[in-house]
């Protein structure tokens, strides 16, 4: 996975509540589409017209705003399907930061699968990013630095965020969490010919 | 000290204390299907890994299928490439798969519980959030995305960071009408679509131990439209009832062995939830969304609320979106609205007893003219059984299409979708923006009320038809 530092850009405020995993990518474009080219996709039925041109009334279509890698959100954000298409959709219009009061459960694990980091903040406080940026987006920059684990604002605020160590040490290093746990190999099998002793009814019926 | 269901099979699947409330967990069982089976398999195979514990694995297509009477693979050839990948890499791993239009085949989770492949206690990941649906039989069953799915296949564990628990006492008699789906949408309106968001719900109380099994798959499946992980029914002789005998359930001494342990799996008296609520059923009418989030939601009875009643200003401005998105007015009586489509199918809904209840409501009538109805099984075995009670005749008597088993209308992703700008009552779990097509307006409700829909052409309280 991509590794993840820290980014700075103007956030784009799309303060929505209960944002689901189908708005951000349909399902249709899962069919047949991989891990890349689901950018063009993301937000699709909000972001264009029906004659395929760009809505200018979606947010982040705005200028002052394409391509910014922070995103602006109220709760429940990726609320919905598992489909892991929402972060690489996500991801593929640039975004590497959603900044939400809470997440859909399954769309926050799948976050730090793939290096974009969600940071929960209260939504007061992300009310007044969205309009200390809506102030002056032209020049309104926000950065979120997973190093430090703090949001800066616009007007220089310093906001401390927590997120839980072993995510935070794989994304800062991009690291496997596969090789993470295959470290745990012996515990494994461990756990396993206790478990078959035990609980054997769990083992015998799909051998 | 006493302990939650969830705590007893959480703390017997750790492998590891991975710190912050984290654990490495041991997974029973995974289940994979053709929408991002075969490439998670495949992306393994790439890196060099196999799946750790095959015989563990199950598949069926059931996404990005057809649901065309006579269908085959290749009737959606986008879904047959992932059939491909899913038929090839479950070979090659030595996956058990249910191929499509063989015995055992079916949406996912429903098929889990038929084929005994979900029990009490076991832990149980695949990558669907409706996963919770297993949650039933009284197993912590949860989904993941892509990404954890690989790890799953590669490793049969996961990491997960222990989740808080919910749980939910309905209590008292049901009213007539009033089907699971009822309770569970009731509870979702009442404490909203994030509520139990990574939770792990408990369903309990005497109207709970009164519903059969697939009615707590049915209240289990929309746990994830409370925003929470997993979904829990404590097993009883319900459940014991509904599992003996099933393909890969237990039998003979292993039978008995399980038994002693799921007779220990119920929550201790005294155990503690971090939230607890309790719902009267003499509280619940049958229910109707109007919106496009599950907690938008109502009494079949009332009407499309206002948002300038709406409790605070973000509610306000989805509402609004909603009721445009809807083409409903606010203050409109729900009952009367005028439906175009009707959708009998999904995890939610496709059992056995979901399609009776919905053909009990036909008695002999027929669907209104300008409605489409289909009625697509859960599984093979659903439709089987069906047919061999006649139902499929029943339903085509009136005006009902009858159609193959998959996810279907429930996720248009296989070529099947709800018209722009159609109004369907659909007894799936999901009514968001474009959900069942672009443009589809969707109102989740029972199988009793989607079928009396289809014969009114409208809104209906099924108490009343
Ligand atoms: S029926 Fe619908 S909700 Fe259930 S697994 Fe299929 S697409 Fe998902």
């Amino acid at each position: 996975m991509e590794n993840f530092q820290s980014v700075t850009g103007c956030a784009i405020p799309l303060m929505e509540a209960n944002v689901d995993t189908d708005v951000i990518i349909p399902i249709q474009r899962l069919v047949g589409t991989g891990r890349k080219g689901l950018g063009e996709h993301a937000f699709e039925r909000r972001r264009y017209l029906p004659d395929g041109s760009e809505n200018p009334d979606f947010i982040p279509n705005q200028a002052p705003y394409r391509e910014s890698p922070i995103l602006l959100a109220a709760e429940n954000f990726g609320c919905g399907s598992s489909r892991e298409g929402a972060v690489w959709a996500l991801m593929g219009m640039g975004v590497r930061c959603v900044i939400a009061p809470s997440f859909g459960d399954i769309f926050f694990s799948n976050c730090f699968q793939n290096g974009l980091l969600p940071v929960k903040l209260p939504i007061e406080v992300i009310r007044r990013i969205a309009e200390e940026t809506q102030a002056s987006p032209g020049n309104a920059r926000t950065t979120v630095d997973l190093e430090r684990q703090v949001v800066i604002t616009p007007s220089g605020e310093a906001i401390p965020f927590t997120v839980d160590q072993r995510k935070r040490e794989a994304m800062l290093h991009g690291l496997d969490d596969i090789a993470l746990t295959l470290k745990h190999a012996e515990a494994i099998e461990a756990w396993k010919a206790k478990d078959r002793a035990a609980r054997g009814w769990a083992w015998e019926s799909v051998a | 000290m006493p302990k939650t269901m969830f705590d007893k099979i959480w703390d017997r699947h750790v492998i590891a204390d991975l710190g912050e409330g984290w654990s490495l967990l041991y997974l029973d069982r995974i289940l994979v299907h053709d929408l991002s089976g075969g490439r998670a398999m495949a992306e393994l195979a790439e890196a060099g890994r196999r799946v750790a514990e095959p015989r563990k694995v199950f598949a069926t297509p059931d996404h990005a299928v057809s649901s065309a009477p006579g269908r085959t693979a290749a009737s959606y050839p986008k879904g047959e490439r992932l059939i491909n990948s899913l038929r090839e890499r479950c070979a090659a791993e030595g996956v058990r798969m249910f191929d499509l239009n063989k015995p055992g085949n079916g949406i996912v989770h429903v098929i889990a519980p038929e084929l005994g492949i979900v029990l009490p206690g076991l832990t149980l990941a695949c990558g669907d959030s409706h996963t919770c649906t297993n949650g039933g039989v009284g197993a912590m069953a949860f989904g993941i995305g892509a990404s954890e799915l690989g790890h799953a296949l590669a490793t049969q564990t996961l990491p997960q960071r222990r989740p808080g628990t919910f749980r939910i006492r309905f209590e008292g008699e049901r009213p007539a009408g009033v089907t699971a789906k009822d309770m569970i949408l009731a509870a979702i309106g009442r404490f909203s679509a994030a509520a139990g968001t990574g939770m792990a719900m408990e369903y309990a109380g005497s109207a709970v131990r009164a519903l059969s099994m697939e009615e707590r798959l049915t209240l289990c499946n929309l746990s994830i439209e409370m925003g929470a992980k997993v979904g829990m029914v404590a097993p009883d002789d319900v459940t014991f009832e509904y599992l003996a005998g099933r393909e890969y359930a237990p039998k003979g001494a292993a039978w008995e062995a399980a038994l002693r342990d799921w007779r220990e799996l119920p929550s201790d008296p005294g155990a503690t939830f971090t939230r607890d609520e309790v719902i009267h059923m003499r509280d619940i009418a049958p229910q109707i969304t109007w919106g496009t989030s599950p907690e938008q939601v109502a009494a079949v009875t009332s009407h499309v609320p206002d948002p300038r009643e709406a409790p605070n200003d973000g509610k306000r401005a989805a509402w609004e979106a909603a009721l445009d998105y809807m083409g409903l007015q606010p203050g409109q009586k729900l009952e009367g609205t005028k439906v175009d489509w009707v959708f009998i199918g999904s995890c939610t809904n496709s059992r056995l007893s979901d399609l009776r209840a919905a053909a009990e409501v036909i008695k002999g009538r027929k669907k209104a003219e300008h409605v489409t109805a289909w009625v697509v099984p859960g599984s093979e075995t659903v439709k089987a059984e069906a047919e061999a009670e006649g139902l499929h005749i029943r339903f085509r008597e009136a005006g009902f299409e009858w159609r193959e088993p998959g996810c279907a209308l429930c996720v248009a992703a296989n070529g099947e979708s709800v018209p722009e700008g159609a109004r369907c009552v659909s007894t799936s779990n999901r009514n968001f923006v474009g959900r069942q097509g672009t443009g589809a307006r969707t109102h989740l409700a029972s199988p009793a009320m989607a079928a009396a829909a289809a014969l009114a052409g409208a809104i209906v309280d099924v108490r009343s038809f």
